[in-house]
């Protein structure tokens, strides 16, 4: 039995439906990702399991404990919030320790754990301090440490990355992977930001309208997406989503993507999936990441379906470490992650190596894999 | 919430800065002229101000007016003063200021934080509160009193002001806590706070300016309200304001100018120090609650 399980969880605001039967869980020590675009129902999902929205219908327990009906407090989590939620009346120490007050834990043993985690995350000049004079990294700080005191069982996290500037959040991201190293905590964290969710994450639970899309490891989200959404949501540059048709022929399967004043684009499938003959004659969505589209030279090594093809190079965009070019098939805009210094130029014509290990196939009307 | 500096200000030349500051002088005396002819006639005797000139300075000062005005002068059919009809209006402001700006912090925090179906509704009909006009309660008001026993009694009149005071101060906290971060709720919630305790620890802390506000705004009308004090108010509870009107207008004897100015400013003192004492936050408060709300 999995250490948090969430069982057809649904929640309706009056007739408005924001989870529909959420089936999730993720093992005692696991970093559970909940990622999304806004409105997708994870902050809801995040605060059912906290008890601050009671649930329409389904269930949820924690370590064997179903919670459904309990009291926030009672749940035996911790919360950080996006906007951190410090009490700006009370000093970091007060702030950490308010909940021990409440529960009427004696003021040596407060005091002791709050020495212990004031010197994990090295706030202990700052316990005297109110939030206000606290920068916008020390405060996440001590919103972590007000979660770590409690000693729960599952902490949560929503969005708490989003309020700080670029460089402050890639340091605490790296803060917060650490911390789960260390402790070995299990934690349900909510970003809408996909590269949040790929470094953090043991597992991520992608939702949309309210419906989980997908749910694996970082690897299994990014490489076998289970629809279009997925697909285009993860990584970034996003995939290259190209509208194709099928033919079979000899050795296996066809694919061509239609280009203007150029002939179509014609590649040899020999590792298709046994679904994609069933298309013959037909349409699919044909899915390659950018880094599996790239130059000749950079192409890897060990892959064993490589097919190539000429395409008119619209745009080149040098990124430094790479350079990205940007040309058009099936009507779409595809980008190719080539070498830095690449021999490609706009308007001109450059071989592209496909990558077809890697290429993934949907159905176009549903959006979903065709296995 | 700084306070507005110099550098906020349009840059003005000189002759345009001066015409302004007449202006200005000129409009502070004028609303300073009433308070001068108080001030300057309670302090004279009846004589002088029989002999005219209500605006010159006191050939002969005296403090006769004052002490009479407090503790001998005939007020109605007791030569009492005004001092026990002050006591009166203590004893009545006070718990009425602090019970409805305390019921109306909690409504603030319900109607914001606390959110049920028809919160709403509620909150509007609350409002309506601040749109009645005293007159069209005052009857069902007397039948209430009556009912509970209390009619004539300080504590009649404190209800009635509770009452009648819930309307503005929960919108006043309403709006208030509009800005106040839901996440404090939650995080306190998830520390296992209970209601109150939230309410206590975590909202009453930041509400200074907005309490501030409320009590200025409860206290100016309690303390300045004549009808209810007047309609439900026995000699044991009738408000100064009530005591000063039976000074001023008895129809026999002398009329005692220089007594019925000195009665009038003492009417008046406790909320001009209220707002002096409390003026910089009412702004501030006002300014928070209008902005943010």
């Amino acid at each position: 039995m999995a250490f948090l399980e969430i069982r057809n969880l649904e929640k309706s605001f009056g007739k408005v439906s924001v989870l529909k039967g959420i089936d999730l869980e993720i093992d005692k020590g696991g970093f559970l990702v909940l990622v999304g675009p806004s409105g997708c129902g994870k902050s809801t999902l995040l605060n059912s399991i906290a008890g601050l929205e009671t649930i329409t219908g389904g269930s949820i327990s924690i370590d064997g404990r179903g919670i459904d009906g309990l009291h926030p407090s009672k749940r035996d989590i911790a919360m950080v919030f996006q906007s951190y939620a410090l009490y700006p009346n009370m000093t970091v120490a007060q702030n950490i320790a308010f909940g021990m007050e409440i529960r009427g834990v004696p003021k040596a043993v407060r005091d002791k754990a709050i020495g212990q985690v004031s010197d994990m995350l090295q706030i202990g000049h700052l316990l005297d301090r109110r939030p206000s004079q606290l920068s916008g990294g020390q405060r996440q700080r001590v919103a972590i440490g007000r979660a770590l005191v409690r000693d729960p069982k599952l902490f949560l996290f929503d969005e708490p990355l989003s309020n700080l500037d670029a460089k402050l959040r890639v340091d605490m991201r790296t803060e917060i992977k650490r911390l789960h190293q260390r402790m070995g905590t299990t934690i349900v964290y909510v970003t809408h930001d996909q590269i949040e969710a790929m470094t953090l994450a043991t597992k991520i639970a992608v939702l949309k309208d309210g419906l989980l899309q997908q749910s694996g490891t970082p690897a299994e989200i990014y490489n076998n997406p289970a629809n279009t959404f997925v697909a285009d949501f993860m990584g970034s540059p996003a995939m290259n989503l190209v509208p194709v048709a099928v033919h079979k022929n000899g050795s296996g399967v066809a694919i061509s993507a239609e280009r203007d004043n150029l002939e179509p684009l014609v590649l040899t499938v020999p590792n298709a999936p046994a679904g994609l003959a069933g298309h013959d004659g037909g349409k699919v969505i044909f899915g390659v990441r950018p880094e599996a589209l790239t130059d000749r030279d950079s192409a890897d090594r060990n892959a064993r379906n490589i097919a190539e093809g000429e395409c008119l190079i619209e745009v080149v965009e040098p990124a430094g470490s790479d350079t990205f070019a940007v040309t058009r098939l099936g009507g779409k805009q595809v980008t190719a992650r080539l070498r830095a210094d690449a021999n490609v130029a706009a308007g001109q014509k450059a071989k592209l190596a496909f990558n077809l290990d890697k290429a993934v196939f949907f159905d176009p009307a549903s959006g979903q894999r065709i296995g | 919430m700084s306070q507005a500096s110099p550098d906020n200000a349009v840059r003005t030349n000189v002759p345009a800065r001066v015409a302004i500051y007449i202006a200005l002088i000129l409009f502070a005396v004028y609303y300073l002229l009433p308070f001068y002819v108080m001030v300057v006639n309670s302090l004279k005797p009846l004589d002088e101000i029989r002999g005219g000139n209500m605006l010159a300075l006191p050939q002969q000062l005296t403090f006769e007016p004052w002490s009479s005005a407090w503790s001998t002068a005939q007020i109605g059919v007791q030569a009492t003063g005004l001092k026990p009809y002050f006591l009166n209006s203590i004893l009545m402001v006070v718990p009425a200021v602090a019970i409805s700006t305390l019921l109306g912090a909690l409504n603030g925090f319900v109607l914001t934080k606390w959110r049920f179906r028809g919160d709403n509704t509620i909150f509007g009909l609350m409002l309506l509160a601040c749109f009645i006009p005293f007159q069209i309660a005052l009857i069902p008001a007397a039948r209430i009193l009556g009912l509970l026993g209390i009619a004539g009694t300080t504590q009649g009149l404190v209800l009635i002001h509770v009452v009648y005071g819930l309307g503005f101060t929960t919108l006043f906290f309403r709006n208030y806590y509009a800005a106040f971060p839901t996440e404090l709720v939650k995080a306190a919630q998830i520390d296992g706070a209970t209601f109150f305790q939230i309410f206590r620890r975590i909202l009453l802390p930041s509400s200074g300016p907005i309490i501030v506000v409320t009590v200025i705004w409860q206290f100016t009308n309690i303390w300045n309200d004549f009808l209810f004090g007047a309609s439900f108010g026995d000699f044991d509870s009738q408000p100064m304001t009530v005591a000063l009107n039976n000074l001023v207008s008895s129809s026999s004897g002398v009329k005692e100018y220089n007594v019925h100015f000195a009665g009038a400013i003492l009417a008046a003192l406790p909320t001009l120090v209220v707002y002096i004492v409390s003026g910089r936050y009412f702004v501030r408060g006002l300014m928070a609650g209008a902005v943010k709300g």
